[in-house]
């Protein structure tokens, strides 16, 4: 596993890091609050863990021209993009607001003015639709590189051999990310998986593989970074087996039961956020005093967006009727 | 007007739209090199060039899937299924993603693409390889479905497809790629949703679409015969459906019976005649009748799977039927 680089870095640019780490915290906490006021209501999955993935990898990309495409599990990339977690959080209550108008709620966070293009429910069905981005991406000779994002559990589906294998032919500039949080929904990989490092499985497309620590934000920006410089450069797609964890369950009706308390805590030893936190003070970077400030203005962003949620109004009837059809 | 085969209407219709829009181009098995395995696609791959004709490797769920994410970023690709039989593998892509992205994202999004290929049944290829699987398209919102039968149809409704902002599937038939028929000369488009009267008449409707609409014709003619005038109209567009020109059809013939080539559970078919009876029912003046596939998978032997399909014989007694003229 790559280690964390010793690259200097000024200090705008870490604490532009650890707010967008931060707002992704305090928002899937208020989150999970007010799904426990049934304010939100069916599938709704967590990102708590996963920060540095999302905020690491976006930040390296130019959204300009670049495409993000992940799974059910969306809150953090929709805020890692920018969308306005007022959107977000209006799309989670079903109010006519949100992002999607309501009809999409926690698994189709969408914002085609930031590319990014969901936000997909079916395990592993957006990894050929990243794939077809790219495409019309060199097509256009537009200069953009799709990154798609999934789960380990997506690993296995067919659509990610058929996507991987068309990418490597097509020579695609896509970068398939595995948010290797080690499981798909319940199940252990190392229950469903022939391999548990899942960056060899690269090699049999003739692409290029890397493993990469997605509990430092750091690491994650540098090796995209580096892997998106070549992706644009040279027009192949890569594979990152990016290691994760998540805290919470697989959704909110998911207690877990299936770790211990031991491992869980043995993660979080390592949260995203603390790491950066810890790098930042012992680089003089950062005081406590400016992180409780950062902290609180992220709460505070959370319940403005619970507070935008709760004002806004339901979907009209007729809606339903809307957005079919072009 | 020269006359031509559906399967050169059809890449007449795919060289005019590729020649007018560059963000248009096709992918499938066998489309470039091999120029087709129904040679629907032959010489575009010389005209345009391995960029806009992709030969693909056989996966249909991952092409389909990376057609839908292409168009969702601004192209507008044909996807070709070698036949529908085949598309059941993509069929995750095609509902889940081209029939909802608009949906899922408020509007914010379009996914301009065709599906097209031959489905139905064609001859001695047993039960994996002849099914009419339309009901599996036309159940869902968010897709367009067309059918056409005649060669000025196809080219028609292919040009239309490509140009609509909405994921088209176009349904073709293996068996009818060779039929020939009259097509303009100057360009034309025949609109999504309006459906075609092919036979006028005056005593019964035959309700059908793709394929079956010549065993229709050739109804219409044997009725003919033994003194009953038969309103031929082809559906052409399944989805969006013309309800209207069926119902001043029907308005005016007072009797139905509708063709089908699929089996008969859920299907267009009897959805149709569910809505003639519930639309048309004060001027009905008999029960509407259903011929469609026998409910079975289609066997491999010859006499077997033409039992199977409608046929003239089994739409002449459907029509006696509703006008009294048999007992059923």
């Amino acid at each position: 596993m790559a280690k964390a680089k010793t690259k200097e870095y000024d200090k705008k640019f870490l604490i532009g890091l650890l707010t967008e780490m931060l707002k992704i915290r305090r928002f899937e906490e208020k989150a999970a609050q007010m799904y426990g006021l049934k304010k939100i209501g069916g599938f709704c999955h967590l990102y708590n863990g996963q920060e540095a993935v999302a905020v690491g990898s976006v930040a390296a990309l130019d959204l300009k021209r670049d495409h993000v495409l992940t799974s059910y599990r969306d809150h953090g990339h929709a805020l890692a993009v920018g969308m306005d977690p007022n959107v977000v959080m209006a799309e989670l209550f079903g109010k006519v607001t949100g992002c999607s108008r309501g009809k999409g709620g926690s698994m189709h966070m969408f914002d085609v003015e930031k590319n990014f293009l969901g936000g997909n429910g079916i395990v592993g069905a957006q990894i050929p639709v990243a794939t077809g981005v790219a495409f019309a991406s060199k097509y256009q000779e537009t200069g953009g590189v799709a990154l798609c994002f999934f789960g380990d559990g997506a690993i296995h589906q067919g659509a990610f051999h058929e996507s991987l294998n068309l990418a490597s032919v097509w020579k695609l500039p896509v970068i398939y990310i595995v948010e290797n949080n080690h499981f798909g929904m319940g199940t252990a990989v190392k229950r469903v998986s022939a391999v548990e490092d899942f960056s060899v499985k690269a090699a049999g497309y003739d692409m290029p593989g890397r493993v990469v620590n997605g509990m430092d934000v750091l690491t994650v920006y540098e090796e995209l970074g580096d892997v998106i410089e070549q992706v644009r450069k040279d027009s192949v797609p890569w594979l990152l087996d990016v290691k994760t964890y998540r805290y919470k369950g697989h959704s909110m009706s998911d207690p877990a039961k299936y770790r211990t308390k031991d491992e869980l805590e043995k993660y979080k030893e390592q949260d995203p956020i603390l790491v950066l936190k810890a790098r930042m003070l012992d680089e003089g970077h950062l005081t406590e005093d400016e992180f409780k400030k950062i902290d609180d203005g992220m709460k505070q962003l959370a319940q403005a967006s619970v507070d935008f949620a709760e004002s806004s109004e339901e979907p009209p009837l007729e809606s339903m009727y809307e957005d079919i059809y072009v | 007007m020269a006359e031509i085969a559906i399967r050169d209407a059809l890449r007449q219709a795919l060289e005019e739209e590729m020649k007018r829009d560059e963000r248009v181009f096709i992918m499938g098995e066998e489309v470039a090199e091999y120029n087709g395995a129904y040679k629907v696609t032959r010489g575009l791959l010389d005209t345009f060039g391995p960029k806009r004709v992709m030969d693909t490797p056989i996966a249909e769920l991952g092409f389909t899937g990376v057609g839908v994410g292409a168009a969702t970023a601004g192209l507008r690709p044909v996807v070709e299924w070698m036949t529908f039989n085949f598309a059941l593998l993509a069929l995750d892509q095609v509902i889940n993603n081209a029939a909802k992205m608009r949906h899922m994202s408020g509007g914010q999004l379009k996914c301009p693409i065709v599906f097209r290929g031959p489905n139905g049944p064609a001859e001695y290829l047993s039960s994996q390889h002849s099914q009419a699987l339309q009901s599996l398209f036309v159940h869902i919102p968010g897709l367009k479905v067309v059918a056409p039968a005649t060669a000025y149809d196809a080219k028609g409704l292919l040009k239309s497809a490509i140009r609509d902002d909405n994921p088209v599937v176009m349904l073709e038939s293996e068996m009818s790629y060779a039929w020939t028929g009259e097509v303009p000369d100057e360009e034309y488009l025949v609109p999504i949703g309006e459906a075609d009267i092919k036979r006028e008449g005056s005593d019964v409707s035959l309700i059908v679409h793709s394929k079956p609409l010549r065993v229709a014709l050739e109804a219409a003619d044997e009725l003919e015969k033994i003194g009953i005038s038969a309103e031929v109209v082809d559906l052409r567009s399944l989805r969006p459906l013309d309800e209207e020109t069926i119902y001043r059809s029907v308005r005016k013939t007072n009797r139905a019976v509708v063709i089908d080539e699929a089996w008969p559970m859920a299907s267009v078919g009897s959805h149709v005649a569910w809505l003639i009876s519930s639309n048309c029912f004060d001027e009905l003046d008999a029960q509407v009748e259903l011929v469609s596939s026998e409910d079975v998978p289609m066997p491999y032997n010859h006499t077997l799977e033409l039992a199977v399909q409608p046929s003239v014989d089994k739409i002449v007694r459907a029509v006696k039927k509703v006008s009294y003229m048999e007992q059923g």
